[in-house]
């Protein structure tokens, strides 16, 4: 069993839909959808949801009204701003859910002990029958904390997936950036799959994201889309992948199937005949053989 | 004119555009006689810097803290263990472990232990340049690689003050802990997507993520194209939110904005597209 995790640093490089992609072409696979913030692979895959639960991922606090002495230790201590100050007297505080980190250093130093918290959810997740097979995906509430762990929870329930079911692959498709979702959809996996694009920002971005996977130790391959889109910074991303020995297993190059395919809910490779098709078939033949 | 207004440029989606959309932005903002300020709040991938291309003056590091254990003073007694939320301080057996980057700088155990035998230490995560492109001020974070949090980070970005009387905010994409640490209490924000199935689905996110927020905004449809426009028309107009720009696709847009060109001075008709968005931004904001 390989877990592949396809991330990209930048956004919108064409994670999704290359994950879409592969997922079609490879046999026996689970997906995980690690991009809790803003998931898009059942737009495509069209998941049929079999078991849904919530993410219970921090505690929420309140001030209870009746046993604050308005003492003001909360405000005092909170280092996040989240304790709140009215202008009235004695003054009303109370707790901005949006703010608030859930460190509870509010409730643990309060000598009325008049700050209440409870578990609070933050999301649900999901395990459902895609297209091409079992699907693991999530949604974060709507400005939640937490995505890390919401993202190790996915990657979990996918692996236990593929060890019951006894599956080749896992393949995952990851957030942008390099932060904290990022580093927990990489921490551990087979093998990451960075997705670039010959435009400056790709090229910066890209280097923020193998220096990345190389802190943590992992094995990684590069696919350049939108390759002729600018052949001459595509050069460079060659070169720059050489020198850091990352392998290039992919060049798609600019179609604009790409986007119809995404409009018709289908993957890319669905469209026979379109060159970003030939050249994504042509990934996963290399990618497979690098795997395993 | 009005004074201090703050604009936030977001998308839910990676990659629809925002770099694009705020640093064109700040040049149609500077050209109508703003003194206008360009923060990049993207501090896990900044590009804002390839486009403005800036003269840097200033760099500093930023710091998050980080408690110390005097192993000499503590008394094992676990009290900082019980009120650490992030398990970023751990007491095994006779010894009490940190672990760095699970800590948020909270405090807890350093007000908690009964023996004073943690203090507090400062521990970088990132860095701030700032400088002037052209007229605009700009100011970005870089994060360092493998550190998770970002929030602090972005905060501090947003604190570098710069005198101007319009910031605008390059925001990460998203929707959690990052992008509200970019957008909170701005006064308006513009949410960039594409006319396709994933640009609209994370646009509906954004979305409500601005009502929780209480943040007013409108939409910037990137990549307008005849074939799929309708989506996205039909999509705001259910979610009732309005259009404020349309930015026709185009190879050589793409093409421009691959070698770090900024589309205002390279493509004919950009720079009549932003000098009304920032028109229309100005009525919508100010009211």
């Amino acid at each position: 069993m390989k877990e592949l995790v396809v991330i990209s640093g930048k956004g919108g490089t064409g994670k999704t839909s290359l994950v879409a992609s592969l997922a079609a072409m490879a046999e026996k696979t689970v997906l995980a959808d690690c991009d809790v913030d803003a998931a898009d692979l059942h737009l495509v895959l069209e998941p049929e949801i079999k078991h849904s639960e919530k993410f219970i991922g921090g505690k929420t606090y309140s001030i209870q009204p009746e046993k604050c002495s308005a003492c003001g230790k909360c405000f005092q201590l909170c280092r996040f701003g989240a304790v709140m100050k009215d202008k009235s007297k004695p003054p009303v505080f109370k707790i901005d859910p949006i703010a608030c980190e859930g460190c509870g250093v509010c409730g643990y130093f309060c000598p009325e002990k008049a700050i209440h918290f409870e578990e609070s959810v933050s999301g649900r997740w999901f395990i459902s029958e895609a297209r091409y097979g079992p699907m693991v995906h999530a949604r974060l509430g709507v400005a939640k904390e937490n995505s890390g762990r919401m993202v190790s929870l996915v990657r979990n329930q996918a692996k236990m997936i593929a060890e019951k079911e006894e599956l080749a692959y896992i393949l995952v498709d990851g957030p942008p950036g390099i932060g904290c979702p990022v580093i927990s959809s990489v921490t551990g996996a087979d093998a990451v799959l960075i997705v670039t694009e010959p435009t400056v920002s790709g090229q910066h971005d890209l280097k923020r994201v193998i220096e990345l996977v190389r802190h943590f130790n992992i094995p990684a391959y590069l696919c350049i889309n939108k390759y002729d889109l600018n052949l001459e910074i595509s050069n460079k991303i060659e070169m720059k992948a050489l020198e850091y020995d990352v392998q290039v297993v992919g060049r798609i190059r600019y179609d604009r199937s790409v986007t119809s395919a995404q409009v018709r809910k289908l993957p890319v490779v669905a469209i026979t005949g379109s060159p970003a098709a030939q050249d994504i078939r042509a990934t996963w033949d290399i990618l497979k053989k690098e795997l395993n | 004119m009005a004074l201090n207004l703050t604009v936030a440029v977001a998308s839910g989606k990676g990659g629809t555009g925002k770099t694009t959309v705020s640093a064109n932005l700040a040049c149609a903002a500077v050209e109508a006689g703003y003194r206008a300020a360009y923060l990049d709040c993207d501090v896990e991938e900044p590009n804002g810097h390839l486009f403005l291309k800036p003269c840097l003056s200033h760099r500093y590091p930023v710091s998050v803290p980080i408690p110390e254990v005097n192993g000499k003073k503590c008394i094992k007694c676990g009290a900082c263990q019980e009120v650490c939320q992030y398990s970023a301080i751990v007491k095994i057996s006779k010894t009490v472990l940190t672990f760095d980057n699970m800590c948020h700088g909270c405090g807890g155990c350093s007000l908690v232990c009964p023996a004073g035998a943690i203090t507090e230490k400062e521990r970088p995560i990132g860095i701030i340049e700032k400088g002037s492109a052209g007229g605009v001020s700009f100011i970005h974070g870089r994060l360092n690689i493998g550190e998770a949090m970002s929030p602090p980070l972005i905060k501090a970005v947003r604190e570098a003050d710069q005198h101007v009387n319009l910031t605008i905010i390059d925001a990460p994409p998203g929707t959690s802990c990052p992008v509200i640490a970019a957008i909170r209490g701005v006064d308006y924000v513009l949410l960039v997507t594409e006319p396709t199935p994933f640009g609209l689905n994370d646009l509906g996110l954004a979305l409500d993520m601005l009502h929780e927020l209480g943040i007013p905004g409108a939409v910037v449809i990137n990549r307008a194209n005849l074939e799929y426009n309708q989506l996205a028309y039909d999509f705001c107009r259910e979610r009732r939110v309005r259009i404020l720009a349309e930015i026709p696709d185009a190879r050589r847009v793409a093409e421009a904005y691959s070698v770090g060109d900024l589309a205002y001075y390279a493509i004919p008709g950009y720079r009549e597209i932003m000098k009304q968005l920032l028109t229309s931004v100005q009525r919508e904001a100010i009211g």
